[in-house]
Parts: structure tokens; sequence; C-alpha cells
């Protein structure tokens, strides 16, 4: 006899539990973390080398970097002056809770205000892993176009930052930054947006700016 | 590939409820996956066979339902197609949408027969 046993659960609901301990560990440790994802060659080695340089005086930064199989990445933002932990994926498409805690492992989290976790360059995969962070921040670059809030919007859905890197391309590129923002604005309602370029610095400052008061955040929640 | 992830999470979720509810053998999966949803169900059924080979889930069949996504305006209720492209209400042109459903990804309910071991 065949019978039917009821389970409504998420399918990832045993990476979900692991990203909740992730997310508890970094908020007692006042950590500010957050998801970086992008296709590749968006901008997100870019973006953390701008992000050490910038803030690097005033916090103290580390980068969890997901890589397919080089540290290249992790090089890249060490010589840039963060703490700098490499997971290799070995394959995978995108980085998941388990990985990310083996990389909080490796950290010693009272010495670290900013956590950036560098995802694997994919535009489709990383976006139904939830890691822990405290933010999720989806990096697109003008050279992509303005359609792919469209295209790919499961990619675009829960995110909280959108940075549309390499705004110098625009007098030369057919991108439409309204329809591109009011596409990703639908898919997430209280979005932030940055538009930079981590070529000529535009932009930066804004970035900046909200990163230093959701740090400063964090640690008046700590404090408290 | 993430849907050899998905492939693996679902199993061990179907075999735990199969577990607890004492059954011995899981021949049948139901998911609900919506369309935003980045998930390729035909990928994840390659993994399958291979994934549940000498598992108590080996031979069952995963059907799959997908749910369209759906956007609705927040000015005047009207839903509106996610598949056009523009992203504004047709009723009364609100560029203020908000989507309602299509980010589903979860085990609905497994059939399953015998009693465990």
């Amino acid at each position: 006899m065949t019978r039917r046993v009821e389970v409504v659960e998420d399918i990832l609901s045993a990476n979900d539990h692991l990203a909740a301990q992730n997310r508890e560990r970094l908020e007692a440790a006042g950590v500010f973390s957050v998801n970086l994802m992008a296709s590749p060659g968006a901008g997100k080695t870019s973006l953390i080398e701008r992000t050490a340089a910038g803030l690097g005086s005033e916090m103290r930064l580390a980068v969890i970097d997901g890589d397919l199989a080089t540290s290249l990445d992790a090089d890249r933002a060490a010589a840039a002056g963060a703490q700098a932990v490499q997971i290799n994926t070995g394959g995978q498409c995108h980085l998941d809770a388990a990985m990310v805690r083996r990389g909080l492992e490796e950290l010693d989290l009272s010495q670290v205000e900013l956590l950036l976790v560098e995802n694997v360059g994919n535009l489709v995969c990383p976006s139904a892993f939830d890691l822990g962070t405290r933010t999720r921040v989806l990096i697109a670059s003008v050279p992509e176009g303005d359609d792919k809030p469209f295209k790919y919007p499961g990619s675009y859905h829960s995110i909280d930052v959108v940075l549309l890197n390499k705004i110098d391309l625009l007098p030369y590129v057919a991108f439409d930054v309204k329809r591109f923002l009011h596409g990703v604005e639908v898919l997430n309602p209280s979005l932030q947006s940055f538009l930079v370029s981590c070529q000529t610095g535009e932009g930066l400052e804004a970035w900046f700016a909200w990163l230093r008061r959701e740090v400063a955040g964090m640690r008046a929640e700590v404090v408290r | 590939m993430h849907e050899l992830s998905f492939a693996e999470s679902t199993l061990e979720l179907a075999l735990r409820h199969a577990r607890e509810a004492g059954a011995g053998r899981v021949v049948g999966l139901h998911l609900v996956v919506g369309e935003f949803t980045p998930l390729e169900p035909t990928s994840l059924e390659f993994y399958w066979d291979r994934i549940t080979k000498g598992t108590p889930a080996d031979g069952s069949h995963v059907t799959v339902r997908r749910v369209p996504a759906q956007l609705a305006c927040a000015d005047c209720g009207a839903t509106c197609d996610a598949r056009d492209e523009t992203w504004v209400c047709r009723g009364c042109g609100s560029s203020r949408l908000r989507m309602t459903s299509g980010d589903e990804c979860f085990l609905e309910s497994i059939d399953v027969e015998g009693a465990a071991r």
C-alpha cells in the first residue's frame, strides 16, 4: 500500500539551518557581513580591493573568497590589506553555508568588523543559497546589459543591495539605468542601489559611507 | 551545477521524513518549484537515479509542480504577467509591482510504502 506523507519543507532547509548558525555567530561577534554575488568579470574582486583601500585604515576587514580552483582572488584581497581566506569549491558553482562555516573557523572574528564573502562568479546559482551574512549584495556591470533582472529574476531576487559597476562605460553602451533599476526594485522593494566605477572610483564614496553606517550600527548593537 | 546539491538535499529531506513516518521505501516525491527559482527540474532528474541508487528511494519518481511567477500592482492590486518584460501594470500604468509568487522551492509530500526495518 502506498501512502502519502505530507512534508512541506524547504529543500534547502539543511543549508538554511547552517546559515542561521553562521548568522548567529557573526552577529554575536559584531561583524557586519556581506555576501557578494555577480557574474564572472562584473568586478567582485576589484570592488573588494577598492573597499579594502578605502576603508582599511578605519576598520578591520576580512574576506572569504569562493573560487573554483585558484587562490588568485584571495591573494589580491590580502595584498589590499584584508585578512583573507580562500575556499576552493572544487567545481561547485556557488558557496553554501557549510563552506562559509569552514571559512569562519579560519578567521579570528574578534579582530573583524567587516566581512566580505566573495561568492563564485555566477549569476544563477549563488542566489539560492543563504550563507548567513547580514546583507546580500549583487554586483551588476554595464556591459552585461540592462535586461538582466528581467531575464534572471531568480538571481536578482532577495538581495538587499545592488551595485551597478563600470558606469564609466555608460557613454559607449546602450544601457538604460532607469529600466535596469526598475527591474531590480520590483523584485526587491527595500533595495539600496549604488552606481559605481571601480576603474575611476566614481560613486564609491556612497558605498563606503553606507558600509560605515552599517558597521557602526552593528557595533552599537553588540555594545547594548 | 547546483542541481546536484538540490538533489542531495531533496533526498536527505525525503529519507528523513520517510524514517519519521516509519516507512520502508520512498516511491514518489512531489516538489513545488517557482518559475523564478533558479532550478532546472530536468537536470535534477538527471542526478536523481544516480544518487538514489542503493537508498530507500531507489527507483522513486519525482514530480515537479511549477508555480508561475506573478507580480501584483501595489497601487491597484491587479496581477501582472512577469513574462511581460516592462513590468508596468497594465491596469493602471503603475510601476510599483511586487512579486507575489514564483520563488517557491519545497518538498510538498512523499509517497511511501512498507514499514521501516
